[in-house]
């Protein structure tokens, strides 16, 4: 019996209310992942990422979604948003607030939306991320239940972000969860989505979660995932977006936490003046382990892609980046340029980083590079010679680092929250927000 | 202010100071010369902290304290500042911020409020335009692209804002040209007073043309051979330092 069967036969069978079509869903999905498998190591994707600790985990289901506000607030971000909120998976309809969306606009669970639009969503779900991805994709098809639904009409602006926070708890025993986000932004729509994955200390649960992101003509997305799992909370994700004419697409990929993270990042660039910037930004430490891959199409003429991924290692802490751009016969005249920078802070974190190009037209621009280095001793010496005590000046330096990536957040909550998480070593006196507000009070002068 | 005793300092295993005494005294200003490779940046290199320079002998009081056992900002915060030689790019850290962190951790190691955002502006500001230096630079990341003389006048613009009781510049002169050592100079004088001392590493008597030093050593083969007033930079410039060293070799 293979670790795949196994894991799947411990959830036993599913409630038969289930549609017909949901469940034959399922049972592909099921029959996917037993045929694939796990990945190892002999995995040309997954050289790097050990997923044993998943195939071998004991995981359990939640059945509900109890968090009481003060454990939700120490979770969540003081966000002036749409909010979507999921616990170990199941929607929280107490948690969440979804008062007063615009005209338009449609957020809902995934179940809530299949019951009352499910012509529509059955259709778009799983066609950008089917069975086929990863052994990983079909694994959350076999076990999904829930998930976010978000829809944007025709040329509508979202007046705030959407939101879609999944809290893992500290349970007895570990949970597991398969969610999917489909985001659907229609014609020239603007809008923002933030999907956070927040762990309080001690959860150690298993969240597996494939996002679906369709632009059509001219729509804008700004598309945040920022996790920050407990230091034992496993995290496998996949998005995939798909963009139609001059559409723009911008991600920010933020791994704070987590014990082992996987992100891949895909996008199709499907028409002329598609553009997609990728911007990344990792720190991990003590035993974590965060994989990015990421994949941009660019399957049309005339389109654009911009990739920024920085990475910050400390103690025994792991990293990969692996960043791909496939540029198909006659997608003439686009541009893509990728960069990889990683600090290591200590002598025995490791990243392995790749970028690879395939381009199959002649008339491109393309650029990418990869470093890896270290603090600059003399800069934390001559910030040590002005008074700044050395672990404040090892904590600027690091900031500073991350800056590039971090000055292109426009969701100042975020930015400075990161910030802070990267800064984590400054001490408190060392006020952002006064800084902040000194380089306010100097442009306006 | 200022004690160097017998002081024996190796580098890599050679021994570059033999044997150095200088005594600083608040109000004064002191230059050491002498001829490349005799021990001058090592001087102040050892003063700042910095790490590969082995004291094997001798010690260095500040303030009747002993230095060696503080801290590279510790000695910051007792009021010791180095202008470097060849300032470092630190790229993303944008001068304001080195300027308010390095300011603030100041007045917290005196036990005092931090500044208040209006007040930092306004001490930077006057100083700013006291050093010929554009309102933009304080947006920009530390050193970064700055040409030699930008970089030389930010080291100033430090001392200017942060106060040293002893200030120290290491060769402040290399790469100016004669405006920029003019603002430069300036904004050296104007750290003088009783209570502050100055002690300028140099190459060149040009400078001392500029400031006008009270004590002036010659530094040969890790030890001070001669000491004079500003008489003895005057002959320096003329006659070299192969006299004095014949004199200390009699």
């Amino acid at each position: 019996m293979s670790a795949a069967h196994a894991f799947l036969q411990r959830f036993g069978e599913r409630a038969d209310d289930e549609p017909t079509w949901v469940a034959a869903r399922r049972q592909a999905g099921a029959a996917r992942f037993e045929a694939l498998g796990f990945p190892t190591k002999r995995d040309e994707a997954w050289k790097y990422t050990d997923v044993r600790r998943i195939a071998e985990g004991e995981f359990t289901l939640a059945d509900n979604a109890e968090l009481d506000e003060a454990r939700f607030a120490a979770l969540g971000m003081p966000l002036d948003a749409h909010r979507l909120v999921f616990v170990d998976g199941v929607f929280s309809a107490a948690l969440s607030d979804l008062d007063g969306l615009p005209e338009g606009v449609s957020i809902e669970p995934l179940t809530t939306a299949m019951r009352t639009n499910h012509e529509a969503i059955g259709g778009a779900i799983g066609r950008l991320a089917g069975v086929d991805f990863s052994p990983f994709t079909a694994l959350n098809v076999a076990l999904s239940e829930e998930g976010a639904v978000v829809r944007i009409g025709q040329g509508v602006v979202v007046d705030k972000p959407i939101y879609v926070v999944f809290a893992s708890r500290a349970n007895e025993s570990a949970r597991m969860s398969h969610p999917r986000v489909l985001v659907m932004a229609g014609a020239r729509s603007q809008s923002t989505v933030v999907e956070h994955y927040a762990g309080e200390a001690g959860a150690a649960n298993f969240t597996n979660v494939v996002s679906e992101v369709m632009l059509e003509r001219g729509a804008i997305v700004d598309h945040y995932k920022l996790q920050e799992g407990s230091s034992e909370d496993l995290h496998v994700a996949s998005i995939h977006v798909e963009q139609g004419r001059d559409s723009r697409f911008t991600s920010f990929n933020l791994n704070l936490g987590g014990a082992l993270v996987r992100t891949d990042l895909v996008t199709d660039l499907n028409a002329q003046g598609a553009e997609t910037n990728y911007n990344g930004l990792f720190f991990v430490q003590g035993r974590q382990h965060v994989d990015n891959h990421t994949l941009v199409n660019h399957n049309a003429p005339n389109t654009f892609s911009n990739e920024n991924y920085k990475g910050i290692l400390n103690d025994r802490a792991r990293g990969v980046f692996n960043g791909k751009v496939v540029v198909k016969r006659d997608s003439q005249q686009i541009e893509a340029y990728q960069n990889n920078a990683n600090l290591l802070l200590s002598d025995r974190a490791e990243i392995d980083t790749k970028p690879e190009l395939e381009i199959y037209a002649d008339d491109v621009k393309c650029s990418h590079g990869a470093t890896t280095g270290q603090l600059d001793e003399e800069a934390v010496f001559a910030l040590r010679t002005r008074g700044i005590d050395e672990q404040m000046a090892r904590g600027l330096l690091t900031l500073a680092f991350a800056g590039e990536v971090m000055e292109q957040v426009r969701l100042p909550v975020i930015a400075e929250r990161v910030e802070r998480a990267v800064a984590g070593k400054l001490p408190e006196r060392f006020n952002l927000a006064d800084l902040v507000e000194v380089s306010d009070a100097l442009e306006e002068a | 202010m200022l004690e160097v005793k017998d002081l024996h300092v190796t580098v890599e295993g050679s021994e570059i100071l033999k044997g150095l005494n200088l005594t600083v005294n608040p109000g004064e200003v002191h230059a050491l010369m002498g001829p490349n490779g005799a021990g001058k940046s090592t001087l102040s290199a050892v003063i700042a902290g910095k790490d590969g320079y082995e004291v094997t002998s001798g010690e260095v009081l500040f303030e009747g304290k002993n230095l060696l056992e503080m801290e590279i900002e510790e000695r910051a915060l007792a009021g010791i500042l180095l202008g470097f030689q060849y300032p470092v790019e630190i790229p993303g850290v944008k001068n304001i911020y080195l300027l308010k962190a390095a300011l603030n951790a100041q007045r917290v190691a005196r036990g005092e409020e931090e500044i208040p955002a209006p007040e930092f502006m306004k001490l930077v500001r006057e100083q700013l335009s006291f050093m010929k230096m554009d309102g933009s630079f304080l947006q920009r990341a530390v050193n970064e692209g700055f040409s030699g003389g930008e970089k030389k006048r930010n080291e100033i613009l430090q001392m200017l804002v942060l106060q040293p009781k002893l200030a120290m510049l290491d060769e402040i002169d290399s790469g100016l040209d004669i405006d920029a050592m003019k603002v430069v100079a300036e904004g050296i004088n104007s750290l003088r007073n009783a209570d502050r001392a100055i002690l300028m590493v140099t190459h060149y008597q040009r400078l001392l043309e500029h400031i006008v030093p009270d004590r002036v050593h010659v530094l040969v083969d890790g030890r001070i051979v001669k000491s004079g007033d500003k008489n003895l930079a005057h002959e320096l410039e003329a006659r070299g330092y192969e006299w004095v060293l014949e004199e200390s070799a009699a």
